[in-house]
């Protein structure tokens, strides 16, 4: 790759995150590797555990330090290795280049300050700006994100919980990132405003050329939003691809369970069907493939052998036995 | 916020008045005479009822009482069977004294209590946060009297830097507040360790690192500000506790304050100045309850918010 490609491009390779908790080390993170191009957007699905935030996280160099035990593998964007950044490097890179709007807008804003100055403050670092016109930036964001200027001087709490993701829209905006990371951006929104926020971002993100990584479970949100598709199970990625190849042709059999998951309006179902069973356990997972225990079609050797993600076609990866035997 | 401060100030009045009835009745029924303390073993039956009368103690309990309250009421807390002079004018005398102890015991235990609670929460279970709280749990066991004179004799008899007793200049203060502030900065920091511990975990201050911020101001302006509640409570009880005067403190140093005076005044059973002191006592920590509150709605919109809206009684 030549360097002109890498501006803006995005390439985790092999990255590993474990957790400690109790004496016990929970991983996290196996081995996950996906390429990003610039002004592209990445749907990284699974379930609550399966490693997407602490993956989203680990790019951002925001893991909690107190519980972080081991952070590994090659995090590549412009060319630089985000995990061998000086800490003021960092500072630059986090809210600058990168920036992140964050699961649960009830608790993402400091309490005691103005949404103002919250958005202010990364324009004062990254830009520059002075107080006068850093404010008059924030006015200018908050217009951008559907909130009327004279709510700038106003705090989180008197703000209802779509309002508040727009603010951490809007922080996370503020000095034009290169890319955006939203994880679960609309988790903890209503029904209603879901649909408001998810396309707000998506207007900013193709109005500004942005790349995106969107984390979620909710694979309507992906269809919707998202140029490729990363299932993540239990830390690692199971399948990925373009939008339309996973969508049209899902080959592993938890990316199928997802889909079966979903309630089509077209036919006439009486139940849903999900995913049977749990997600493995974090501090033990299990020798062979680790949706085997959950996996109608598992076999011996699924529990005996790991196996690698292998190409099916194109750009669609998958990790499943039924694509060795095919190969 | 006006009418908040007004309702809180009305509200101050009655608790005034139940603290002088009770103070009143417990000194009524304590045993121990003044007129036996004031006139000595050799008093004559005759004198000693003299004094008795000439000082009201011969009525009964329910007329002494009136007289008191009524008396109060016009700001009147009677004078000292000991020395005669007028008890309200003697706490005023001796209110800077105490203010000054008081004041800079506070300010001395946040400058130093809150950065060394902050250094203990960045490097929680590590060996400084270690060293820190055995430091601090050492030091806020230890009792102030103890300290004060080991204090003494370091700093006035080994060393002769500063003096060990009486008032007359800044230097004969530095003992009293260092020897009453060691604890409070331990306790100080302990509360911020674990305080700041609980909101640098927050959602806010990984979205404020998200931005870009330095460490520094990570720290100073998103994760202490939202930590500083509980830190304003143990502040402003401790402020107002020590405006009734550090009566311990104040003994040892010889510091004419207002706990060295009530001190004296229950040695020997000389009601005014127990009364007037509980109540000045009374009043002092109501008011400083009535700051705390005010600063609480300084520091945090969301409580100030309530305030306003009248929701908060």
């Amino acid at each position: 790759m030549s360097n002109t490609d890498k501006k803006g491009y995005l390439s985790v390779q092999d990255l590993v995150v474990e957790y400690r908790s109790g004496g016990e080390t929970v991983q996290a993170v196996n081995h996950i590797s996906f390429d990003l191009p610039s002004g592209r957007s990445l749907g990284l699905v699974g379930e609550t555990g399966a490693g997407k935030t602490t993956t989203a996280k680990s790019i951002m160099r925001i893991l909690p330090d107190h519980a972080t035990q081991k952070v590994e593998g090659v995090i590549e964007y412009d060319g630089k290795d985000i995990l061998k950044l000086s800490e003021a490097e960092m500072q630059k890179v986090r809210g600058g280049k990168i920036s992140m709007i964050f699961q649960d807008p009830m608790t993402a804003l400091n309490p005691v300050k103005t949404v103002g100055e919250q958005i202010a403050e990364g324009l004062k670092v990254h830009q520059g700006l002075d107080k006068v016109k850093a404010r008059e930036k924030a006015i200018e964001m908050l217009n951008t994100v559907g909130i009327s200027q004279d709510r700038v001087d106003e705090y989180p709490h008197q703000f209802s919980g779509g309002m508040k993701q727009r603010v951490v829209i809007a922080i996370a905006l503020a000095c034009n990132p290169e890319l955006i990371i939203a994880d679960e951006p609309t988790t903890a929104l209503d029904v209603t405003i879901q649909a408001q926020v998810l396309e707000l971002i998506k207007k900013l993100q193709e109005e500004r050329g942005t790349s995106m990584i969107l984390i979620t479970h909710d694979l309507g949100v992906v269809a919707q939003i998202c140029d490729d598709v990363a299932i993540v199970y239990a830390g690692e990625i199971v399948e990925r691809g373009t939008l339309e190849e996973i969508y049209d042709h899902p080959m592993h059999p938890y990316t199928e369970g997802l889909f079966g998951a979903i309630p089509e309006l077209s036919k006439d179902v009486h139940r849903l069907s999900p995913v049977p069973g749990l997600p493995p356990d974090p501090t033990s997972l299990p020798q062979g493939c680790y949706f085997a225990p959950r996996c109608p079609y598992a076999t011996d050797a699924c529990r005996e052998k790991h196996f690698a993600l292998e190409k099916v076609s194109g750009s669609h990866y998958v990790r499943c036995i039924k694509k060795e035997q095919e190969g | 916020m006006w009418k908040y401060i007004g309702k809180r100030l009305l509200q101050m009045i009655p608790i005034l008045v139940v603290v002088a009835i009770l103070i009143f009745t417990l000194m009524y029924f304590v045993p121990g005479d003044p007129i036996q303390i004031l006139l000595g073993d050799s008093a004559t039956p005759v004198q000693i009822e003299e004094a008795r009368a000439r000082l009201g103690l011969d009525q009964p309990y329910i007329v002494r009482l009136k007289d008191f309250v009524v008396d109060l009421c016009h700001l009147d807390f009677g004078e000292s069977y000991m020395t005669g002079t007028n008890v309200g004018r003697e706490l005023i005398n001796r209110f800077p004294n105490t203010l000054i102890l008081a004041l800079f015991c506070v300010a001395v235990s946040l400058i130093f209590g809150i950065p060394i609670g902050i250094h203990c929460a960045l490097k929680a279970d590590k060996l400084p946060d270690r060293i820190w709280l055995f430091v601090t749990m050492l030091c806020s066991s230890m009792p102030s009297f103890w300290l004060a004179l080991m204090l003494v004799l370091l700093f006035a008899l080994r060393l002769g830097w500063l003096p060990s007793n009486g008032i007359g200049g800044w230097k004969y203060f530095v003992l009293p507040i260092m020897a009453n502030s060691i604890g409070s900065i331990a306790g100080i920091a302990r509360q911020t360790r674990s305080s700041m511990l609980e909101t640098i975990r927050s959602d806010f201050v990984t979205t404020a690192r998200s931005k870009g911020l330095s460490e520094k101001a990570v720290i100073l302006k998103h994760a202490l500000p939202n930590a500083l509640i509980p830190i304003i409570t143990i502040a402003g009880g401790h402020f107002g506790f020590m405006l009734g005067g550090t009566t311990v403190i104040e003994s040892v140093f010889s510091i004419p304050g207002i706990g060295n005076y009530m001190l004296t005044g229950i040695n020997n059973r000389d009601y005014p100045v127990v009364q007037g002191g509980i109540i000045y006592i009374a009043f002092a920590f109501a008011i400083m309850m009535l700051v705390t509150d005010l600063v609480y709605a300084f520091v945090d919109p969301r409580i100030k918010a309530q305030y306003v809206s009248g929701k908060k009684k």
